[in-house]
């Protein structure tokens, strides 16, 4: 039995009752979304226990932002969840302005967050696509994409990168926004507005969907906020936890937004919290995009940015939850200590807690609403 | 009647009598034989790759996009393309698989729908086995595809595997009977097992349309059930990607894997072609009661055309279901059966029996 | 950046410092600092989390930090209910054997964070249920602590 020794270190085996078996799922598996380990003992098709094993891409950003200066850390946030690039980028830019108490022009603010709730709408689009197709419903997956290029062509024109956008910097954005911006953002909401029931039509009210989902995999409030589970996954448990409504930044404070909150915690209410959460995020861009004030795209920043010494924490909504950006300065160039509090950190490991008891396909469906990014995750 | 001009007997009579003249009557059969053999093998084949190459375009058209459009026109030539290559992919046998079973399995998934397909009737007189149990050959023999199927999932020596033959077995186990069941309704409207004589009986109207409700019952619950039996989606359990990376044949490369890839394709033509035979008049032509004229144009189109025009209709539904529905899960899908499927079957039985009783169908 | 705080970080720190007269406060840019040490801590995170005016029942972030002369993990705290944050920090005695309570039955997404820090600063979470590395293999350093050596990977400039 040499083939267990890695797994005994795992889950012992002695802990393995006769009926159970283990399950690898992962690292290459068509439903973790990327190089996520889970080791999942089995009984039959009952999952008694979930241990995710995570690393796999983990890639020292918190390390290498030692070595960085500040304006060279957003950009390896970008790496971390790059479905919500942005957010990331802004988080670090957010955090540095606020050490250094510089006000940025309100053009900035808007952009900011236009861009952000642009990108938002991306993740969930790519989160819907994807997860339908985790429910068997292969169909999602075109649909999602194919509206999610409007948005990266959208990303593309105006900073030259579809994905990894490194366009928020400390102090404002790298460059002005494209002229063709606002009436393509003006044509996008138009059309999403018209494909959004269509997504709902194809799945949401779907019988077969519902049975899957109604019930599976219950988050309580209580456990939301004991495990951290945060953005639209904690939000369906009923855990008011929207940072954009709480702790306001950048452009939110000018918008009028509902911050939805579920109650079953159930698969199907975190499905219903992102779809919920498109549409305000396409009223948001409606009430800034016609607002954008004029004047700099950046603030005046200094060549080589100092912190001064201090503690100094960022919390961001990003599209998964959550983000905090801890910087700890001593007053040099560099940071001596960057933190990043990604939001699938935390969510990954309720995974455990709610799963024991469902099947397989169940297990599916919870990492499939729960909405994880690996590199988010390991970074 | 106008579209016996297109029987195919008078051409297969003559080929008996051709070889019967020239050797005899023992050689003859064996010579019979392997003439049916290769065309049927050659049908597979062919018609197999061509189901792939439809599939492709059908699910395309969902999802708004093309589809295969590089090699050939249209894309034609892309699933012989796909085929060449998995004949020439190595074949890799896992170390610790068992090796007999291993490979037994994909023989036996294939021999099931080469069976099958014999009692087919594709036109008038192009059917080669004409049982007077042909209904019930059918149902025989298509659950031992099954055993191939668990076969693979024991002998990969892969949990994924294991769970996608176990949730295979579970599945058809249970959809059989509603197949079985549903098939049964029409025997009684019919009177009669034999396949040749149903699609005879139905010269003056569908049965879907002469059995009126408890046919329209059957012929839905046939679809449903034999989706499920070709483990086509949204009852695509048992290679369910999202879960268990392919299933039952996860570890199967090559060949090996174009055998179950092919079986299943032909499986779900062997259930289109059984409801359009059962249920919706075989290889006859559509007629509107007293409407002469149109019937004498319908009868103009050959028994083969409407018979493939119909089977593809019924394929096209399956494939639509496929690409439209999110996957069951294995507990929801054995509620449908036992709960809801199985109950409406045996009312459904005994309607029949009753509407057949009173004399209450066309 | 303003907070709606029920308690406003002088409150807290009046409120804390009356119950933990031994732990050190300090202001920080936007946070109220507690230090405290590994003999308390256990104690205080449970006021923390179980005291009706305070009710600190989010964790919402657990980094471990390399200072010079110690380690320290430092917990960023939020109140659901009442608004209110603070950041609780806990010293290692010395950097050789940094020992520390876990906190992951007070807050259990502390579980995986502690698990982090040990894996990265390598420090022991004591009644920890699981404590194995989390990202990086057996064989590995402790890489976020500042002595840490890579002569392959971190070219110093």
């Amino acid at each position: 039995m040499t083939e267990l020794t890695e797994l005994e270190k795992v889950i012992p085996t002695d802990t393995i009752k006769t009926d159970e078996y283990l399950v690898n799922m992962g690292p290459q598996h068509p439903s973790t979304h990327g190089v996520l380990r889970l080791l999942v003992k089995l009984e039959g098709e009952i999952v008694h226990n979930v241990q995710p094993d995570i690393g796999y891409i983990h890639s020292g950003i918190e390390k290498m932002s030692e070595a960085l200066s500040y304006t060279q850390i957003p950009h390896l946030t970008d790496r971390m969840d790059y479905l919500s690039a942005h957010m990331n980028n802004e988080a670090v830019a957010l955090c540095v302005e606020n050490a250094l108490q510089v006000e940025v022009p309100e053009r900035v603010k808007y952009i900011r967050t236009i861009m952000s709730e642009l990108q938002r709408l991306a993740s969930h689009q790519l989160w819907w696509c994807a997860s339908g197709m985790d429910l068997g419903a292969l169909t999602t997956f075109f649909y999602g994409l194919r509206d999610r290029e409007d948005i990266l062509d959208i990303f593309e024109e105006t900073c030259g990168a579809r994905l990894t956008l490194n366009y928020s910097l400390p102090g404002g954005v790298m460059f002005d926004i494209h002229p063709n911006f606002q009436r393509k953002v003006k044509d996008f909401i138009k059309k999403f507005r018209k494909k959004l029931p269509e997504y709902d039509k194809l799945i949401t009210g779907n019988v077969i969907f519902t049975e899957r989902t109604k019930g599976v995999g219950i988050l309580t409030k209580e456990d939301a906020i004991a495990f951290g589970v945060t953005g639209p996954t904690g939000r369906a448990s009923g855990f008011s936890c929207d940072v954009r409504k709480h702790i306001p930044y950048s452009a939110y404070p000018y918008v009028k937004f509902e911050e939805k909150l579920g109650t079953e915690g159930d698969c199907y209410t975190r499905w219903v919290m992102r779809m919920d959460e498109m549409w305000e995020s396409l009223s948001i861009i409606e009430q800034l995009i016609d607002n954008i004030p004029e004047g700099d795209y950046t603030a005046k920043m200094k060549g080589v940015i100092k912190l001064p010494e201090g503690e100094f924490y960022q919390r961001v909504e990003t599209a998964r939850g959550e983000l905090g950006v801890y910087i700890i300065s001593d007053g040099k160039k560099n940071p001596y200590r960057v933190k990043f509090r990604s939001p699938g950190f935390s969510n990954l490991f309720a995974i455990n807690h709610i799963a024991k008891g469902w099947k397989i396909a169940d297990l599916v469906a919870i990492m499939a609403t729960f909405d994880l990014v690996i590199p988010d995750i390991d970074r | 009647m106008a579209f016996e001009k297109y029987d195919f007997t008078p051409i297969s009579q003559s080929i008996h009598q051709f070889l019967l003249e020239k050797m005899s009557p023992m050689v003859t059969t064996i010579i019979e034989w392997t003439i049916i053999g290769v065309l049927y093998l050659l049908f597979v084949a062919v018609f197999g790759l061509f189901l792939v190459y439809a599939e492709r375009k059908v699910c395309a058209a969902f999802q708004q996009r093309l589809g295969p459009m590089r090699v050939g026109p249209w894309g034609l030539l892309q699933t012989i393309a796909d085929f060449v290559k998995l004949l020439m992919k190595e074949l890799i046998q896992p170390k610790s698989v068992d090796s007999f079973l291993y490979n037994l399995a994909p023989f036996v998934v294939i021999i099931v729908p080469f069976l099958t397909i014999s009692i087919i009737p594709f036109a008038p007189g192009l059917q080669s086995l004409d049982f007077d149990i042909g209904v019930f050959f059918v149902t025989a023999v298509s659950s031992v595809g099954v055993i191939g199927v668990l076969l693979a999932g024991w002998a990969s020596n892969n949990k994924y595997s294991l769970i996608g033959g176990m949730r295979s077995g579970a599945q058809i186990v249970s959809y059989e009977l509603s197949v079985g069941m549903s098939l049964i309704t029409m025997v009684i409207l019919a009177g009669t097992m034999q396949i040749s004589e149903i699609v005879n009986m139905q010269r003056d109207g569908w049965f879907i349309f002469k059995g009126h409700i408890p046919a329209i019952i059957a012929f839905f619950v046939f679809v449903v059930a034999g989706t499920a039996e070709t483990n086509r989606g949204p009852f695509d359990l048992a290679e369910a990607e999202s879960e268990l990376t392919a299933g039952f044949h996860t570890e199967y490369s090559g060949i090996k894997f174009a055998f179950f890839f092919l079986a299943e394709y032909i499986n779900l033509f062997i259930v289109s072609a059984m409801a359009v035979t059962v249920f919706l008049g075989g290889w006859m032509p559509f007629h509107i009661g007293s409407w002469d004229g149109f019937n004498a144009i319908m009868d103009f189109i050959p028994g083969l055309i409407w018979f493939f025009l119909k089977v593809f209709g019924v394929i096209f539904l399956i494939m639509w279901f496929k690409w439209t529905f999110p996957r069951l899960r294995i507990d929801q899908i054995l509620t449908l059966e036992w709960k809801y499927l199985l109950p409406i079957n045996l009312f459904n039985i005994l309607l029949m029996a009753l509407v057949v009783l009173m004399g209450w169908h066309w | 950046m303003s907070i709606s705080t029920y308690m406003t970080n002088e409150e807290l720190t009046t409120f804390l410092s009356v119950k933990f007269p031994e732990a050190e406060f300090r202001q920080g840019s936007q946070y109220l600092e507690m230090i405290v040490t590994n003999s308390t801590l256990h104690m205080v995170a449970t006021f923390l989390k179980e005291t009706r005016e305070l009710a600190f029942d989010y964790l919402m972030c657990l980094s471990g930090v390399d200072f010079p002369e110690f380690l320290t993990v430092v917990y960023h705290l939020e109140s659901t209910s009442n608004k209110h944050c603070m950041v609780l920090k806990a010293k290692t005695e010395n950097r050789e054997k940094p020992v520390l309570d876990t906190v992951c039955d007070i807050w259990p997404t502390a579980e995986f964070h502690e698990r982090e820090v040990f894996d990265l600063l390598g420090v022991k979470f004591n009644y920890h249920p699981d404590l194995r590395r989390l990202f990086l293999g057996d064989e590995w350093g402790f890489p976020l602590r500042k002595d840490y050596v890579d002569d392959v990977h971190i070219v110093e400039r």
